[in-house]
Protein backbone atom coordinates (compact mmCIF):
# COMPACT_ATOMS: atom_id res chain seq x y z
CA UNK A 1 0.00 0.00 0.00
CA UNK A 2 1.79 2.82 -1.64
CA UNK A 3 1.25 6.50 -1.03
CA UNK A 4 0.42 8.32 -4.26
CA UNK A 5 2.78 11.52 -4.20
CA UNK A 6 -0.08 13.78 -5.22
CA UNK A 7 0.88 16.82 -6.89
CA UNK A 8 -2.67 18.81 -6.19
CA UNK A 9 -2.18 22.55 -5.49
CA UNK A 10 -0.74 24.71 -8.66
CA UNK A 11 0.08 27.87 -6.26
CA UNK A 12 3.51 29.48 -6.87
CA UNK A 13 4.29 28.37 -3.51
CA UNK A 14 3.38 25.18 -2.32
CA UNK A 15 5.39 23.56 0.19
CA UNK A 16 4.92 19.60 0.40
CA UNK A 17 5.33 16.82 2.52
CA UNK A 18 5.44 12.84 1.64
CA UNK A 19 5.70 10.27 4.04
CA UNK A 20 8.54 8.26 2.81
CA UNK A 21 7.31 4.56 1.38
CA UNK A 22 7.82 1.86 4.01
CA UNK A 23 9.18 4.00 6.54
CA UNK A 24 8.59 6.42 9.40
CA UNK A 25 10.08 9.16 7.90
CA UNK A 26 8.92 12.19 6.01
CA UNK A 27 10.52 14.10 3.03
CA UNK A 28 9.48 17.44 2.58
CA UNK A 29 10.03 19.75 -0.12
CA UNK A 30 9.90 24.23 -0.02
CA UNK A 31 8.55 25.47 -2.97
CA UNK A 32 12.02 26.12 -4.87
CA UNK A 33 12.74 22.72 -5.19
CA UNK A 34 14.85 22.20 -1.94
CA UNK A 35 13.99 19.10 0.25
CA UNK A 36 15.06 17.26 3.51
CA UNK A 37 14.07 14.23 5.39
CA UNK A 38 12.71 14.02 8.92
CA UNK A 39 10.89 11.72 11.50
CA UNK A 40 9.11 14.63 13.27
CA UNK A 41 6.84 16.84 11.10
CA UNK A 42 6.93 19.71 13.76
CA UNK A 43 10.91 19.69 13.20
CA UNK A 44 10.26 19.45 9.19
CA UNK A 45 7.25 22.42 8.58
CA UNK A 46 9.72 24.62 11.01
CA UNK A 47 12.68 24.23 8.97
CA UNK A 48 11.09 24.57 5.73
CA UNK A 49 9.16 27.51 6.57
CA UNK A 50 12.37 29.26 7.87
CA UNK A 51 14.18 28.17 4.45
CA UNK A 52 16.28 31.22 4.55
CA UNK A 53 14.86 33.70 1.25
CA UNK A 54 17.39 33.13 -1.31
CA UNK A 55 15.64 31.36 -3.72
CA UNK A 56 15.62 32.27 -7.61
CA UNK A 57 12.22 34.26 -6.91
CA UNK A 58 8.94 32.10 -6.36
CA UNK A 59 7.98 30.34 -9.67
CA UNK A 60 11.15 30.21 -11.55
CA UNK A 61 12.28 26.80 -9.57
CA UNK A 62 11.37 23.40 -10.73
CA UNK A 63 8.14 22.00 -8.72
CA UNK A 64 8.89 18.70 -7.22
CA UNK A 65 7.13 16.01 -8.35
CA UNK A 66 4.79 15.52 -11.12
CA UNK A 67 2.57 18.15 -12.65
CA UNK A 68 -0.15 19.52 -10.76
CA UNK A 69 -3.76 18.65 -11.68
CA UNK A 70 -6.49 20.22 -10.59
CA UNK A 71 -8.04 21.91 -7.29
CA UNK A 72 -11.17 21.02 -7.10
CA UNK A 73 -12.94 23.36 -4.58
CA UNK A 74 -11.12 26.64 -5.62
CA UNK B 1 -8.37 45.78 21.46
CA UNK B 2 -9.72 42.78 22.17
CA UNK B 3 -7.35 39.93 21.29
CA UNK B 4 -9.06 36.80 20.36
CA UNK B 5 -8.49 33.49 18.66
CA UNK B 6 -10.64 34.03 15.75
CA UNK B 7 -9.66 35.22 12.17
CA UNK B 8 -10.81 38.55 11.41
CA UNK B 9 -11.64 39.93 7.92
CA UNK B 10 -12.75 35.85 6.61
CA UNK B 11 -15.96 35.10 5.21
CA UNK B 12 -17.68 32.32 7.39
CA UNK B 13 -20.88 30.34 7.23
CA UNK B 14 -23.25 31.35 8.88
CA UNK B 15 -26.11 29.17 7.91
CA UNK B 16 -27.86 27.30 5.39
CA UNK B 17 -30.17 28.99 3.00
CA UNK B 18 -33.07 27.38 3.94
CA UNK B 19 -32.64 28.17 7.49
CA UNK B 20 -33.57 32.04 6.93
CA UNK B 21 -36.68 33.29 5.71
CA UNK B 22 -39.30 35.65 6.73
CA UNK B 23 -38.53 34.86 10.36
CA UNK B 24 -35.99 36.71 12.21
CA UNK B 25 -32.95 34.49 12.92
CA UNK B 26 -29.78 34.84 15.26
CA UNK B 27 -26.71 33.21 15.08
CA UNK B 28 -23.40 34.27 16.94
CA UNK B 29 -20.24 33.81 14.94
CA UNK B 30 -17.05 34.55 16.29
CA UNK B 31 -18.54 36.34 19.17
CA UNK B 32 -21.16 38.85 17.32
CA UNK B 33 -24.23 38.17 18.13
CA UNK B 34 -25.92 38.80 14.33
CA UNK B 35 -29.66 38.82 13.11
CA UNK B 36 -30.52 37.17 9.54
CA UNK B 37 -33.52 37.85 7.42
CA UNK B 38 -34.72 37.73 3.85
CA UNK B 39 -36.28 40.65 2.58
CA UNK B 40 -39.49 40.41 0.89
CA UNK B 41 -37.31 40.23 -2.58
CA UNK B 42 -35.86 37.57 -1.17
CA UNK B 43 -32.23 38.75 -0.45
CA UNK B 44 -30.57 38.00 2.73
CA UNK B 45 -29.36 40.34 4.93
CA UNK B 46 -27.63 40.52 8.44
CA UNK B 47 -26.82 43.06 10.77
CA UNK B 48 -26.07 43.08 14.45
CA UNK B 49 -28.47 41.82 16.91
CA UNK B 50 -29.15 44.32 19.26
CA UNK B 51 -31.10 47.42 19.33
CA UNK B 52 -28.64 50.82 19.66
CA UNK B 53 -31.18 51.90 22.05
CA UNK B 54 -30.83 49.67 25.13
CA UNK B 55 -29.58 46.64 23.69
CA UNK B 56 -32.54 44.81 23.28
CA UNK B 57 -31.97 41.86 20.85
CA UNK B 58 -33.85 42.05 17.92
CA UNK B 59 -34.54 38.64 17.48
CA UNK B 60 -36.36 38.27 20.51
CA UNK B 61 -39.94 38.19 21.06
CA UNK B 62 -41.62 40.44 20.44
CA UNK B 63 -39.44 42.03 18.10
CA UNK B 64 -40.74 41.62 14.55
CA UNK B 65 -40.92 41.88 10.91
CA UNK B 66 -42.90 44.65 9.08
CA UNK B 67 -42.14 44.55 5.49
CA UNK B 68 -38.37 45.17 5.04
CA UNK B 69 -38.04 46.72 8.07
CA UNK B 70 -37.33 44.87 12.19
CA UNK B 71 -39.59 46.69 14.77
CA UNK B 72 -37.72 45.67 18.03
CA UNK B 73 -40.31 44.97 20.62
CA UNK B 74 -39.03 46.90 23.64
CA UNK B 75 -39.07 50.40 22.66
CA UNK B 76 -40.01 50.16 18.77
CA UNK B 77 -37.15 51.46 16.88
CA UNK B 78 -37.07 50.63 13.52
CA UNK B 79 -34.35 49.64 11.12
CA UNK B 80 -33.90 49.04 7.97
CA UNK B 81 -32.40 45.96 5.59
CA UNK B 82 -29.24 48.40 5.42
CA UNK B 83 -29.20 48.28 9.18
CA UNK B 84 -30.21 52.11 8.98
CA UNK B 85 -32.81 53.33 11.82
CA UNK B 86 -35.57 54.65 9.84
CA UNK B 87 -37.95 55.77 12.74
CA UNK B 88 -37.71 56.03 16.71
CA UNK B 89 -40.66 56.54 19.42
CA UNK B 90 -42.45 59.77 19.94
CA UNK B 91 -39.94 61.92 18.01
CA UNK B 92 -39.20 63.04 14.56
CA UNK B 93 -35.43 63.51 14.82
CA UNK B 94 -33.60 60.21 14.22
CA UNK B 95 -30.38 60.40 16.25
CA UNK B 96 -27.74 60.31 13.39
CA UNK B 97 -26.01 57.43 14.64
CA UNK B 98 -28.49 54.77 15.22
CA UNK B 99 -27.58 52.18 12.89
CA UNK B 100 -26.94 48.80 13.38
CA UNK B 101 -23.76 47.43 12.56
CA UNK B 102 -24.35 45.49 8.82
CA UNK B 103 -22.52 42.50 7.26
CA UNK B 104 -21.67 41.44 4.11
CA UNK B 105 -23.31 38.05 3.08
CA UNK B 106 -23.37 35.92 0.14
CA UNK B 107 -25.75 33.35 -1.04
CA UNK B 108 -23.51 30.28 -2.41
CA UNK B 109 -23.51 26.44 -2.62
CA UNK B 110 -26.89 26.11 -0.31
CA UNK B 111 -24.66 28.09 2.11
CA UNK B 112 -25.44 31.92 3.77
CA UNK B 113 -21.58 33.16 3.79
CA UNK B 114 -21.15 36.15 6.10
CA UNK B 115 -18.02 37.99 6.21
CA UNK B 116 -16.20 38.91 9.96
CA UNK B 117 -14.11 42.38 9.78
CA UNK B 118 -13.50 45.15 7.97
CA UNK B 119 -16.16 45.46 5.25
CA UNK B 120 -13.67 47.15 2.83
CA UNK B 121 -12.31 44.31 2.61
CA UNK B 122 -15.15 41.93 1.43
CA UNK B 123 -14.34 40.47 -1.69
CA UNK B 124 -16.77 37.73 -2.34
CA UNK B 125 -13.96 35.87 -4.76
CA UNK B 126 -12.38 34.65 -1.91
CA UNK B 127 -15.75 32.74 -1.13
CA UNK B 128 -14.50 28.98 -1.44
CA UNK B 129 -16.68 27.09 -3.50
CA UNK B 130 -18.64 23.61 -3.16
CA UNK B 131 -20.71 23.37 -5.65
CA UNK B 132 -22.10 19.72 -5.37
CA UNK B 133 -24.38 20.54 -2.44
CA UNK B 134 -27.06 22.47 -4.76
CA UNK B 135 -25.94 20.60 -8.14
CA UNK B 136 -28.20 18.44 -9.92
CA UNK B 137 -26.00 15.99 -10.57
CA UNK B 138 -25.56 15.41 -6.69
CA UNK B 139 -28.25 14.64 -3.78
CA UNK B 140 -27.09 15.76 -0.65
CA UNK B 141 -27.53 15.10 2.99
CA UNK B 142 -26.64 17.74 5.70
CA UNK B 143 -27.01 19.01 9.18
CA UNK B 144 -25.34 20.85 11.83
CA UNK B 145 -24.59 19.85 14.70
CA UNK B 146 -23.28 22.66 18.01
CA UNK B 147 -19.89 21.79 19.51
CA UNK B 148 -19.02 23.08 22.67
CA UNK B 149 -15.17 23.50 21.89
CA UNK B 150 -12.93 25.61 20.41
CA UNK B 151 -13.41 25.14 16.56
CA UNK B 152 -9.39 24.71 16.12
CA UNK B 153 -9.94 21.07 17.87
CA UNK B 154 -12.38 20.13 15.30
CA UNK B 155 -9.73 21.40 12.31
CA UNK B 156 -7.32 19.17 14.22
CA UNK B 157 -9.71 16.31 13.94
CA UNK B 158 -10.98 16.78 10.43
CA UNK B 159 -7.47 17.21 8.86
CA UNK B 160 -5.97 13.66 10.76
CA UNK B 161 -8.68 11.09 9.20
CA UNK B 162 -7.03 8.18 11.38
CA UNK B 163 -8.94 9.05 13.95
CA UNK B 164 -11.69 7.53 11.83
CA UNK B 165 -10.34 3.68 12.58
CA UNK B 166 -10.66 4.19 16.00
CA UNK B 167 -13.12 6.64 17.15
CA UNK B 168 -15.60 5.62 13.80
CA UNK B 169 -14.73 1.93 13.66
CA UNK B 170 -17.79 0.18 12.38
CA UNK B 171 -19.09 2.79 10.84
CA UNK B 172 -16.21 5.06 8.43
CA UNK B 173 -13.15 3.31 10.21
CA UNK B 174 -11.19 0.03 9.05
CA UNK B 175 -7.66 -0.22 10.11
CA UNK B 176 -6.56 0.63 6.61
CA UNK B 177 -7.34 4.26 7.39
CA UNK B 178 -4.65 4.54 10.34
CA UNK B 179 -2.19 2.41 8.40
CA UNK B 180 -2.09 4.12 5.14
CA UNK B 181 0.60 6.83 4.67
CA UNK B 182 -0.27 10.31 3.76
CA UNK B 183 1.07 13.08 1.42
CA UNK B 184 0.70 16.67 2.56
CA UNK B 185 0.79 19.71 0.81
CA UNK B 186 0.13 23.69 1.79
CA UNK B 187 -0.46 26.50 -0.02
CA UNK B 188 0.58 29.18 2.35
CA UNK B 189 -0.66 32.11 0.71
CA UNK B 190 -3.98 30.83 -0.39
CA UNK B 191 -4.38 29.35 2.80
CA UNK B 192 -5.33 26.09 1.72
CA UNK B 193 -4.17 22.44 3.00
CA UNK B 194 -4.66 18.99 0.71
CA UNK B 195 -4.35 15.86 2.75
CA UNK B 196 -4.08 13.16 -0.06
CA UNK B 197 -4.85 9.43 1.40
CA UNK B 198 -4.70 6.23 -1.28
CA UNK B 199 -5.57 2.97 -0.16
CA UNK B 200 -5.13 0.48 -2.98
CA UNK B 201 -7.08 -2.59 -1.16
CA UNK B 202 -9.19 -1.71 1.80
CA UNK B 203 -12.19 -3.30 3.53
CA UNK B 204 -15.32 -1.38 2.98
CA UNK B 205 -17.02 0.62 6.16
CA UNK B 206 -20.69 0.05 6.42
CA UNK B 207 -21.10 3.94 5.60
CA UNK B 208 -20.07 3.06 2.13
CA UNK B 209 -21.10 -0.86 1.49
CA UNK B 210 -24.72 0.37 2.30
CA UNK B 211 -24.88 3.10 -0.03
CA UNK B 212 -22.83 1.62 -2.81
CA UNK B 213 -24.03 -2.23 -2.35
CA UNK B 214 -20.32 -2.83 -2.98
CA UNK B 215 -19.58 -6.24 -1.05
CA UNK B 216 -16.06 -6.71 -2.11
CA UNK B 217 -12.93 -4.93 -0.94
CA UNK B 218 -12.30 -1.38 -1.68
CA UNK B 219 -9.59 1.48 -3.86
CA UNK B 220 -10.63 4.39 -1.41
CA UNK B 221 -9.11 7.67 -1.82
CA UNK B 222 -9.47 9.92 0.89
CA UNK B 223 -8.54 13.59 -0.39
CA UNK B 224 -8.90 16.47 1.92
CA UNK B 225 -9.02 20.60 0.50
CA UNK B 226 -9.13 22.77 3.77
CA UNK B 227 -9.47 26.21 2.83
CA UNK B 228 -8.65 28.00 6.16
CA UNK B 229 -10.87 28.73 8.13
CA UNK B 230 -13.57 27.68 7.51
CA UNK B 231 -14.07 25.30 4.47
CA UNK B 232 -13.17 21.80 4.47
CA UNK B 233 -13.86 19.19 1.69
CA UNK B 234 -13.07 15.57 1.79
CA UNK B 235 -13.27 14.03 -1.70
CA UNK B 236 -13.69 10.53 -1.43
CA UNK B 237 -13.63 7.87 -4.34
CA UNK B 238 -14.74 4.53 -3.63
CA UNK B 239 -14.57 1.60 -6.36
CA UNK B 240 -14.30 -2.42 -5.96
CA UNK B 241 -10.22 -3.36 -5.98
CA UNK B 242 -9.82 -4.06 -9.72
CA UNK B 243 -12.38 -1.38 -11.28
CA UNK B 244 -10.52 1.05 -13.79
CA UNK B 245 -9.01 4.54 -12.78
CA UNK B 246 -10.13 7.86 -13.82
CA UNK B 247 -9.94 8.69 -17.30
CA UNK B 248 -7.34 11.38 -18.46
CA UNK B 249 -10.73 13.36 -18.96
CA UNK B 250 -11.40 13.69 -15.24
CA UNK B 251 -14.59 10.81 -15.88
CA UNK B 252 -14.39 8.60 -13.56
CA UNK B 253 -17.75 6.21 -14.73
CA UNK B 254 -16.37 3.04 -12.77
CA UNK B 255 -15.80 4.23 -9.00
CA UNK B 256 -19.04 6.08 -6.74
CA UNK B 257 -18.00 9.52 -5.46
CA UNK B 258 -18.86 10.89 -1.96
CA UNK B 259 -18.53 15.13 -1.68
CA UNK B 260 -18.05 15.54 2.41
CA UNK B 261 -18.37 19.04 3.60
CA UNK B 262 -17.62 20.69 6.65
CA UNK B 263 -17.83 24.43 7.59
CA UNK B 264 -16.22 25.47 10.87
CA UNK B 265 -17.49 28.56 12.26
CA UNK B 266 -16.29 29.30 15.43
CA UNK B 267 -19.42 30.55 17.56
CA UNK B 268 -17.07 31.96 20.67
CA UNK B 269 -14.38 31.07 22.10
CA UNK B 270 -14.61 27.98 23.36
CA UNK B 271 -17.86 26.96 20.90
CA UNK B 272 -18.15 25.92 17.41
CA UNK B 273 -20.94 25.54 14.79
CA UNK B 274 -19.70 22.06 12.97
CA UNK B 275 -22.26 22.21 9.38
CA UNK B 276 -21.90 18.75 7.66
CA UNK B 277 -22.66 17.82 4.25
CA UNK B 278 -23.07 14.70 2.27
CA UNK B 279 -23.21 14.58 -1.37
CA UNK B 280 -23.03 11.33 -3.31
CA UNK B 281 -23.31 11.18 -7.04
CA UNK B 282 -25.17 7.32 -6.94
CA UNK B 283 -28.70 6.27 -5.67
CA UNK B 284 -29.79 9.97 -6.59
CA UNK B 285 -32.98 8.99 -6.13
CA UNK B 286 -33.09 6.31 -3.37
CA UNK B 287 -34.46 8.20 -0.16
CA UNK B 288 -33.42 5.40 1.70
CA UNK B 289 -29.96 5.75 0.37
CA UNK B 290 -30.25 9.08 1.80
CA UNK B 291 -31.68 8.37 5.53
CA UNK B 292 -29.22 6.09 5.36
CA UNK B 293 -26.63 8.66 5.24
CA UNK B 294 -27.83 11.10 6.52
CA UNK B 295 -28.78 8.61 9.96
CA UNK B 296 -24.73 7.59 9.57
CA UNK B 297 -23.03 10.81 9.42
CA UNK B 298 -25.23 12.44 11.96
CA UNK B 299 -23.66 9.72 14.45
CA UNK B 300 -19.90 9.85 13.07
CA UNK B 301 -20.22 13.41 13.53
CA UNK B 302 -21.67 13.30 16.81
CA UNK B 303 -19.22 10.51 17.97
CA UNK B 304 -16.50 13.48 17.40
CA UNK B 305 -18.85 16.19 19.37
CA UNK B 306 -18.66 13.28 22.26
CA UNK B 307 -15.00 13.12 22.08
CA UNK B 308 -14.03 16.94 21.28
CA UNK B 309 -16.68 18.25 24.14
CA UNK B 310 -14.71 16.19 26.42
CA UNK B 311 -11.16 17.09 25.29
CA UNK B 312 -12.20 20.88 25.43
CA UNK B 313 -13.10 20.76 29.36
CA UNK B 314 -9.54 18.75 29.56
CA UNK B 315 -7.69 21.79 27.66
CA UNK B 316 -9.59 24.44 29.85
CA UNK B 317 -8.18 22.86 32.79
CA UNK B 318 -4.51 23.12 31.59
CA UNK B 319 -2.06 25.59 31.85
CA UNK B 320 -1.54 27.20 28.03
CA UNK B 321 0.87 25.67 25.93
CA UNK B 322 0.39 22.02 27.96
CA UNK B 323 2.97 19.78 25.73
CA UNK B 324 1.47 17.83 23.01
CA UNK B 325 3.10 14.87 20.89
CA UNK B 326 2.72 15.32 16.79
CA UNK B 327 3.44 12.19 14.49
CA UNK B 328 3.74 11.75 11.23
CA UNK B 329 -0.38 11.71 11.01
CA UNK B 330 -0.19 15.17 12.33
CA UNK B 331 1.61 16.80 9.02
CA UNK B 332 -1.75 18.09 7.34
CA UNK B 333 -3.02 19.51 11.15
CA UNK B 334 0.07 20.88 12.31
CA UNK B 335 -0.42 22.85 8.69
CA UNK B 336 -3.82 24.20 9.49
CA UNK B 337 -2.44 25.26 12.60
CA UNK B 338 -0.05 27.29 10.75
CA UNK B 339 -2.02 28.83 8.63
CA UNK B 340 -4.95 29.68 11.22
CA UNK B 341 -2.27 31.30 13.25
CA UNK B 342 -1.21 33.38 10.45
CA UNK B 343 -4.43 34.34 9.92
CA UNK B 344 -5.43 35.48 13.34
CA UNK B 345 -2.53 37.39 13.68
CA UNK B 346 -3.14 39.26 9.93
CA UNK B 347 -6.65 40.01 11.22
CA UNK B 348 -5.67 41.25 14.29
CA UNK B 349 -2.75 43.59 13.37
CA UNK B 350 -5.51 44.84 10.97
CA UNK B 351 -8.34 45.69 13.45
CA UNK B 352 -5.41 47.71 15.44
CA UNK B 353 -4.14 49.91 12.71
CA UNK B 354 -8.01 50.30 11.87
CA UNK B 355 -9.24 51.04 15.55
CA UNK B 356 -10.52 54.71 16.36
CA UNK B 357 -8.64 56.31 19.30
CA UNK B 358 -11.67 56.82 20.91
CA UNK B 359 -15.78 56.64 21.00
CA UNK B 360 -17.59 59.44 22.73
CA UNK B 361 -21.24 59.19 22.30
Amino acid sequence: MSPQPTTMLNGDGVYRIVWVPGTDRLRGWCWCGESRESEDPVELWASLLAHPDEHPGRGTAPAPGPAPTKLVGA
Amino acid sequence: MTTTSFAHNQWYVAAYGSEIGRELFTRTICGESILFWRTEAGEVTAMADRCVHRRFPLSEKPSRLDGDTVVCGYHGFTYGADGVCVSVPGQKRVPRTARLTSYPVKEQDSFVWVWIGDKDKADESLIPRAPWLDSPDYTTVCGMEPLAARYGLLVDNLLDLSHETYLHGGYIGTPEVADTPITTEVDEKAGVVYVSRHMDDAACPPFYAKSTGITGRITRWQDIEYHAPCLYLLHSRIAPVGAPGPNADGGDPDAFHVEVVYAITPETETSTHDFWAVARDFALEDQEVSDFLWENNRTVVLQDVVALNRLEQVIASEPAGTQELSINIDTGGLAARRILKRMVEAGTAASTAAEPAAAVR
